[in-house]
């Protein structure tokens, strides 16, 4: 019998596309659980939906690619992307809202493009945004968080949560118990001054550094991100130059806590899907760009745009609008951010011709 | 301690070194024939120099080196060359080539050796021809010969010993630290005796290697190599990798490291050089690794040059069975083999017989993710998962922007892609693809530079042709001023006018060639003149030198002689112009060649007046009628021509198209000249024939 005649390496490290997935959705634990854990069943109904409908439609799209289903679910990237779309949709929305938003990311966003690694835009945030300009309504009410209802008031069980989110099954009125978020309370408080929103708003009075609630959900998603980084599934540079640049814009609009004020810092940090971004959207491999310095870029405009379009935008929340706007410019950052070579004087750039 | 730097990227994958260091270096039975290939090293193959049935001794020159890059042969057993033909080699692409086949008698009868110890004693060129003639090739499994890094164009002021062997399952390298420590020192100082006494000698060594390392500190005592370990991290064993981990400056691109003044050997060569030197031994044997989980007794053994693999295998207790892949080399960069009927090579540092646990399963690679796990392993610091978008593509400009020519191919990117793409492979094919695309730009530009200058000289040639027509044109124009009327035609028309002309034109040829001849005779009057001063002063100044100060009384006496050489030959070539030009006798001619040009060009002009005169004098035998008629078919013919060449003028784009309009128009007029000059004639003949008649 002749022997194979492989290439070399003839080793392989243990990692697998696989298991980079798998690491992905364990570092997104925390996160859930500090939702679950203040705004009920909401999020685990929405991940469970999103998930379902993400991976019936990957093995729709691959069956009709005539691809072997079995070889593109076990990657587990469909998986992946609908749990950051459930994790950033507000709880107990309608069923069709996680589906839809999973569907079109998965469909449209990722296969529509080429599959996994040839995606161009971040899928789950794709579906996120088409969710909120198609449905402002469902997509901007938030829950209040078990520990600022009103006393004797509690959040749904996991019966009335489900009919809120099938309304055939039953009919609750959710209007008891939405609230807007901390970060658009504090943008419609506007003629205050920063220390009174502080000392009167129930999101803060109730909260240890900036609203309560999102401030332990934030903190989940930071320790799922510091997993993440130990595991050395990515690199520092984006999420850190993200929260870097997002800090950057906090402090030098601080103005003093004036009335006119973009808000402190923690509130920023803190608040919003700016961990969740910062760790789980940011840090997408596939849109973001390759190189060191390209993510400092990258994860810093991000976080730029984030607080401009919180501050300055129409909608409360960024982190989609300025991942989505980075993605575009990613393969631009790429071209002029090539790391230096070794044996070169100096960086090259991708978009030198030879002659 | 000396101070490193940190390779960037680098893997660490598991070192399974172990399995081969439980044995000292082990002797394999005398195989009963070896195939030594031609080509064992980089560069121009070897040429052999026996013949089939020829008896060898050991130690035996069988092929030269050829060139520049090449590197000796030696027969590693006595023996008979039993052929010398196409076989099958160890080679990535599984392909053949010329090996010259040695059936050994067993006997082992060396030839005479002549050791060198006092090498130290020898001047470099001397102790580097004994290298070059050892056959000695790089042994870290480039195979670059010796020889040729070890006489670098630039100043070395660092020699740098490569004993990381950062491979994993390779311990030849280590085991040979450990039993011959004492020959790798002599080695290095051989080296450094050859470079000119490098200012720094470093010993790169991974710390796994802790008794090896030790076995060569002793060695070295008193020696002024200094032994760094570094970190155990691959690929830090690369040469440009060592070479940055050892001093912090990195290899250009594209270059040598002798451009920073750099030698890096290998240990195993050092030792070869040292055996080569020393005991005066060829290269003819090497250490090299057995392992891998289908090899009973892993080990490292000392092979001669040409062994066949299998029989090897056997050695170290080979079981096909479980064998699921052979690699020669480290496992990963070396390569696979078909057969185990390929003989080991001067750069066989290991044979890995993988069991089924120690190959991966050819998993179909996954999409990439871009994750760039690969981009953090890249020890070159480039961007592994834009190059394998690229080279699939076959977008060559973004692969060299994204400098893929700097790409070592050390595989440390694979091995971490979690989407195991066979990263390395894409390059080495893209590589290849490129080499190939140069190659054929060579040739293309090649063949442009040719044809642009074969269409330059086309158009220089037409400039002068037609720059000469505008002399002759002049000439002919002033001679027709000044002699013109003065020669009336017979008959009294104008029609001789072209033929004078020609007449004119070849005078005033004669003329200026006569003028540039005597140009050219004042002109060597001129030198012969500043000659003969130069003569004076050089005899004035010798008689000041006394002669016993030889040097420089030597060399005025020689500028001197130098002098009279130049002056006898321009008087020589004086005399000559003179007796061509007689009819010159006072203004004087040229050196000998142009001379003759000229003398050719007169002959040539004196003829055409002949064949003008000639002409003139038939036209003038002839009727009025018949002249006439015989002009205008002469004028006619010239405007067939002129129209031709016009023609010609328009599809080339000549720029003297004017030109030959010009004489194309004029041409026509003279011949509608003629023609009324004709019908006049007619008429006045009818008319006179008609009164005649009357
Ligand atoms: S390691 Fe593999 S999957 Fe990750 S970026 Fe590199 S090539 Fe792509
Ligand atoms: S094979 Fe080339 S691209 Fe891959 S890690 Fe090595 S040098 Fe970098």
């Amino acid at each position: 019998m002749p022997l194979a005649l492989i290439t070399s390496p003839h080793q392989h490290a243990a990692q697998t596309t696989q298991r980079v997935m798998q690491h992905l959705l364990l570092a997104t634990v925390p996160g859930l659980v500090a939702l679950t854990w203040h705004f009920g069943w909401g999020t685990l109904i929405n991940v469970a939906l999103a998930s379902i409908t993400a991976l019936g439609c990957e093995a729709a799209v691959v069956v009709l690619r005539r691809r072997p289903v079995g070889f593109y679910l076990r990657d587990c990237s469909a998986l992946v992307t609908a749990v950051l779309l459930g994790l950033a949709l507000p709880p107990l929305a309608p069923w069709w809202i996680p589906v839809v938003g999973s569907a079109f990311a998965i469909v449209i966003a990722k296969h529509l493009y080429g599959g996994l690694g040839y995606n161009p835009f971040n899928p789950a945030m794709v579906g996120y945004v088409v969710l909120l300009i198609s449905f402002p309504v469902e997509m901007t009410r938030w829950l209040a968080p078990a520990s600022i209802l009103p006393d004797g008031a509690s959040l749904p069980d996991l019966q009335a949560s489900l009919q809120l989110v099938f309304p055939l099954l039953g009919n609750t009125p959710i209007d008891a118990f939405t609230m807007a978020t901390p970060l658009d309370t504090f943008k419609h408080s506007q003629g205050l001054l920063v220390e009174q929103v502080l000392a009167e708003n129930v999101w803060f009075t109730q909260g240890t550094w900036s609203g309560a609630g999102w401030e332990w959900v934030n903190l989940g998603f930071l320790a799922g991100g510091c997993y993440l980084l130990l595991q050395r599934v990515f690199t520092w540079h984006a999420p850190v130059a993200m929260l870097a640049g997002l800090s950057l814009m906090a402090l030098l609009n601080y103005d003093a806590g004036s009335s006119t004020s973009g808000g402190p810092l923690d509130l920023h940090l803190l608040s919003g899907a700016t961990m969740l971004g910062a760790f789980f959207i940011v840090t997408d491999p596939v849109t973001s760009a390759v190189s060191h310095l390209g993510r400092l870029i990258y994860g810093a405009l991000v976080g730029v745009l984030i607080y401009i379009i919180r501050i300055w935008g129409n909608y409360p929340d960024a982190v989609a609008f300025a991942v989505l706007l980075m993605n575009f410019a990613a393969p631009f950052i790429d071209y002029y951010t090539l790391p230096r070579t070794y044996g070169h004087e100096k960086r090259g750039r991708a978009t030198k011709m030879k002659d | 301690m000396r101070q490193t730097w940190p390779l960037p990227g680098g893997i660490h994958p598991p070192e399974n070194k172990s399995q081969s260091l439980q044995r000292p270096i082990a002797q394999p039975p005398l195989p009963p024939c070896l195939v030594l290939p031609l080509n064992q090293h980089i560069g121009t193959p070897s040429v052999p120099r026996v013949c089939v049935g020829e008896t060898v001794l050991k130690g035996q020159v069988v092929a030269d080196a050829e060139g520049m890059i090449s590197a000796a042969l030696h027969a590693p057993t006595s023996g008979v060359i039993k052929a010398i033909e196409t076989r099958p080699i160890a080679h990535p692409s599984g392909g053949e080539d010329v090996c010259i086949v040695l059936e050994s008698d067993g006997e082992e009868r060396w030839i005479e050796l002549a050791a060198r110890p006092d090498y130290a004693d020898l001047a470099p060129a001397e102790v580097l021809a004994l290298i070059a003639r050892a056959g000695i090739t790089g042994m870290g499994g480039a195979g670059f010969p010796s020889a040729t890094k070890l006489q670098p164009r630039h100043a070395i002021d660092t020699l740098i010993i490569n004993a990381a062997e950062c491979e994993p399952y390779i311990t030849a390298d280590d085991v040979l630290m450990r039993e011959r420590a004492p020959g790798i020192s002599v080695g290095i100082d051989i080296l450094a005796h050859v470079l000119g006494q490098p200012e720094t000698i470093l010993i790169g060594i991974e710390d796994n290697k802790p008794e090896a390392a030790s076995a060569l500190r002793d060695a070295l005592d008193g020696s002024r190599a200094d032994l760094v370990e570094i970190p155990t991290r691959y690929p830090s064993g690369g040469e440009k990798q060592l070479i940055q981990i050892l001093t912090g400056k990195e290899v250009p691109s594209g270059g040598l490291p002798a451009d920073i003044g750099i030698v890096c050997q290998n240990v195993g060569t050092t030792h070869a050089v040292f055996e080569a030197v020393c005991k005066g031994t060829p290269l003819i044997s090497r250490i090299t690794t057995v392992t891998g989980g289908a090899c009973a007794h892993a080990g490292n053994f000392e092979v001669l040059i040409g062994t066949p693999v299998e029989h090897l295998l056997q050695a170290a207790g080979y079981d096909q069975g479980i064998c699921q892949r052979l690699i020669m080399g480290g496992p990963m960069m070396g390569f696979t083999l078909a057969d185990t009927d390929v003989p080991v090579v001067k750069s066989t540092n290991c044979l890995l017989a993988a069991d089924a646990k120690e190959s991966p399963q050819n998993n179909i690679p996954q999409a990439c993710i871009r994750c760039g796990l690969c981009a953090e392993a890249c020890p070159a610091n480039l961007l592994p998962q834009q190059l394998y978008w690229y080279a699939r593509a076959r977008d060559y400009d973004k692969l060299a922007a994204h400098n893929l020519n700097d790409c070592i191919e050390c595989g440390a990117c694979a091995y971490v892609c979690p989407s195991e793409i066979p990263l390395v492979q894409y390059y080495r094919a893209a590589k290849g693809e490129i080499r190939v695309m140069q190659q054929e730009k060579i040739f293309s530009d090649h063949a442009r530079i040719r044809f642009e200058f074969h269409k330059d000289r086309m158009e220089k040639a037409e400039r002068e042709k037609a720059a000469k027509r505008e002399q002759r044109k002049k000439a002919a124009e002033v001679a027709r001023s000044t002699v013109g009327n003065s020669q009336p035609a017979p008959d009294g028309t104008t029609a001789t006018d072209e033929d004078s002309d020609v007449v004119r034109a070849a005078l005033a040829r004669v003329q200026a060639n006569k003028s540039s001849t005597e140009a050219q005779l004042r002109k060597l009057e001129r030198n012969l003149e500043a000659l003969d001063t130069q003569l004076n002063n050089a005899q004035s100044r010798l008689t000041e030198i006394p002669e016993s100060d030889t040097g420089p009384h030597g060399k005025a006496a020689a500028a001197i002689e130098q002098i009279r050489v130049k002056r006898a030959r321009v008087a020589g070539e004086l005399e000559a112009l003179k007796n061509q030009a007689p009819e010159t006798p006072t203004d004087t001619g040229a050196n000998a060649e142009p001379a003759g040009q000229d003398q050719r060009a007169v002959d040539k002009a004196a003829e055409a007046i002949a064949r003008a005169q000639q002409r003139m004098a038939e036209q003038q035998s002839m009727s009025p009628d018949d002249k006439r008629r015989h002009q205008r078919e002469r004028l006619e013919k010239r405007l067939v021509k002129a129209r031709q060449r016009l023609a010609q003028a328009q599809t080339d784009g000549d720029e003297n198209l004017g030109a030959y309009a010009d004489a194309v128009a004029s041409l026509e007029q003279k011949l509608t000249a003629l023609q009324n000059t004709e019908t006049t004639a007619e008429a006045i003949a009818s008319s006179g024939t008609d009164t005649g008649e009357r």
